[in-house]
């Protein structure tokens, strides 16, 4: 019936391999701007057409934060021991040894001392590319060593949460991590110490439901995924698609959860400015270099020793 | 007639028999019979629970006539007087609270409940607690912390409730506020899971000085089937997910997660929720009047370090000597 029948080839896709080198180039997932790697990283890795955020690794997370891109870091060499001896489709060792090959990290959360405006701080981010940046018992360990020294050192305490939440293999150890972390909080808290989440995409599960909802201030990027149950439990349970925008940093905003979304390249004023308000009015500022542990060279540990 | 589950088949059998035989008229020899049968039901259940697997024990666990926290709160306190609301939106009744006696001193109890009838199930929302719950159980526990009292809870929940009024009115932060908070309420807070320990649904409530594990409860991270979902992106993978999750009392006992298994009777605590109960009592007893010697202060130290102990140095973490990690990073 058709009035104009022609032949047509199929449009083919193009070959997978790219012609043009990995990592070069990266389109935006959200405009579909081609964006040159360096001017996305210069920028934060923020699109600097549409805003959208990409996410990013822990330790380009330190160096958007930090003063002069310096840290020390603690607990580096801790490593799970698969507590569970747990197999799935592959054993839980395999992945492990995968993720550490993939991220060159031990586990899914580096923890720094940094300056941050010129404050000392404690520090954590975490590693989404490390399974998920799923909390098990070291990711619950180094959270709550980077706490006790923020109350040993009476420093503010900043995590960058970017997690799917507590990590199967590990089983109720993972979960227990919660309330091992929390309990740590419940201290700094009582101590009058700052502490600020800052929420990332994606931050979910147990994760969620510990130390990233517990911060003085919660402080969420544009658009990020943020929730406790998955938004696939959720869609099971209700039988239902659910609404737009649902768990997104906006719509905690709206509910009450989070105290600002804030762009990426404000973060670190937004971030300086609470500490400002945070700061104990008892305590002289800091003269240049005193106590400044990050300026320390780098053959010297100092706080390398696990915390206890 | 309590419902037989699928793996006690031989059971169900001579149960079958037993009533085949109590139909017909009743003679010495047929009496005799029945009793021989009634002692092989005994010993062949016996041997079944001698060597239940983890997905056999969650089946147990979730059973529908096992006893909930209300069986045992009529069973094991005088006056009980219930509670309701957050004072912030709403009662939630999966989560039930209010104060008793027990043994002559005044306790708040706090606990999930399932609900055992259809109306009932529903009307607990099947025992998956809404943020409001936990706002509840907390609201709750101040007030034994204002009083001085010492607070048992009952952990029994599937999970926190997924749905979109929860994640709108906060559950994540309703539980992580429990967490924190709990952790420093200065009076014994003594938890027992008697069914389903349900991720962080069951941890919201359960943060204490001695946790306490029915002998066929279950405690996960997350149910079988979800993780056989996840994990091996097939949900009848549930079986092999139960073994690997280590959710048995047994297990978590061994990774220094709970205290002290309490025994139940052959067959599960719905055999027999007297002697369930007896068994129940006597733990809650002991570690209460262990734990009522404390100190405040002692307590939440020692509470503090409990948890702190759960994955650490030596016990499911290494120190890899690293080279390089601990540095100045300029890129």
């Amino acid at each position: 019936m058709a009035w104009f029948k022609r032949e047509r080839k199929p449009i083919t896709p193009p070959d997978r391999a790219s012609r043009v080198p990995e990592g070069l180039w990266v389109k935006c997932p959200r405009c579909g701007q081609a964006l040159y790697h360096k001017d996305l990283a210069a920028n934060l890795h923020v699109c600097p057409k549409c805003s959208h955020h990409f996410r990013l690794g822990a330790l380009d997370r330190l160096r958007a934060l930090l003063d002069d891109e310096r840290w020390v870091e603690h607990d580096a060499g801790l490593r799970s021991t698969d507590p569970l001896s747990f197999i799935d489709a592959k054993p839980y060792t395999q992945r492990l040894e995968a993720a550490v090959e993939a991220t060159g990290h031990n586990d899914a959360v580096v923890c720094v001392t940094g300056r941050l405006d010129g404050t000392d701080v404690e520090m954590a981010a975490m590693e989404y590319s490390f399974i998920g940046g799923s909390m098990g018992v070291v990711v619950g360990e180094k959270i709550t060593g980077a706490i006790e020294r923020a109350l040993a050192h009476r420093r503010p305490l900043i995590v960058v949460s970017c997690s799917g939440g507590a990590r199967m293999m590990e089983g109720t150890l993972s979960l227990m991590q919660m309330a091992k972390v929390s309990a740590a909080l419940a201290r700094l808290d009582r101590a009058r110490l700052p502490y600020i989440s800052v929420l990332t995409d994606p931050t979910t599960g147990g994760v969620t439901a510990s130390f990233a909802m517990l911060g003085d201030l919660n402080i969420a990027e544009p658009k990020a995924l943020i929730g406790f149950a998955g938004p696939r439990v959720i869609e099971q349970t209700i039988r239902q698609k659910l609404p737009e925008g649902f768990q997104t940093s906006e719509f905690l905003l709206d509910h009450g959860f989070v105290d600002m979304v804030v762009d990426r390249r404000e973060l670190q004023p937004t971030i300086a400015r609470a500490l400002r308000f945070m700061r104990p009015p008892a305590e002289p500022a800091p003269s240049p270099g005193e106590a400044d542990e990050a300026a320390k060279p780098a053959g010297s540990p100092p706080e390398n020793a696990p915390a206890r | 007639m309590v419902d037989t589950l699928e793996f006690e088949e031989p059971v169900a059998v001579l149960l079958k028999e037993i009533e085949a035989l109590s139909q017909r008229p009743q003679t010495e020899g047929r009496d005799a019979e029945i009793a021989g049968l009634r002692r092989r039901v005994t010993q062949v259940r016996r041997e079944i629970f001698s060597r239940l697997t983890p997905w056999q024990r969650v089946l147990v666990a979730r059973h529908a006539a096992r006893p909930h926290m209300l069986d045992y709160v009529a069973r094991l306190f005088v006056d009980f007087t219930e509670i309701h609301g957050d004072r912030r939106f709403a009662d939630d009744e999966a989560i039930v609270a209010g104060f008793a006696q027990y043994h002559s001193e005044a306790v708040l109890v706090v606990g999930h409940q399932k609900g055992r009838d259809t109306q009932q199930k529903i009307k607990r929302n099947f025992g998956y607690a809404r943020p409001e719950g936990y706002r509840k159980a907390l609201r709750a526990m101040r007030l034994a912390e204002k009083f001085h009292r010492p607070i048992i809870v009952f952990v029994d929940t599937p999970a926190a409730y997924p749905g979109v009024e929860s994640e709108e009115r906060g559950i994540a932060e309703a539980i992580a506020y429990n967490l924190r908070e709990m952790a420093l309420l200065a009076v014994p807070i003594l938890i027992i899971v008697t069914g389903e320990g349900g991720s962080g649904g069951a941890l919201g409530i359960a943060v204490g000085d001695r946790i306490l594990m029915q002998e066929f409860a279950v405690y996960s991270v997350i149910p079988p089937e979800g993780c056989a979902a996840i994990l091996w992106r097939d949900a009848v993978k549930k079986v092999e997910a139960a073994d690997a999750l280590k959710l048995t009392a047994v297990d978590l006992l061994k990774y220094g997660i709970i205290d002290a298994i309490v025994p139940e009777p052959d067959g599960g605590a719905h055999q027999d929720p007297d002697a369930a109960t007896r068994a129940v009592d006597a733990a809650l007893s002991d570690a209460l009047t262990r734990l009522r010697a404390e100190p405040a202060e002692t307590l939440v130290n020692r509470r503090y370090e409990k948890y702190r102990r759960i994955g650490r140095l030596g016990a499911g973490i290494v120190d890899i000597p690293t080279t390089g990690t601990t540095k100045n990073t300029t890129t």
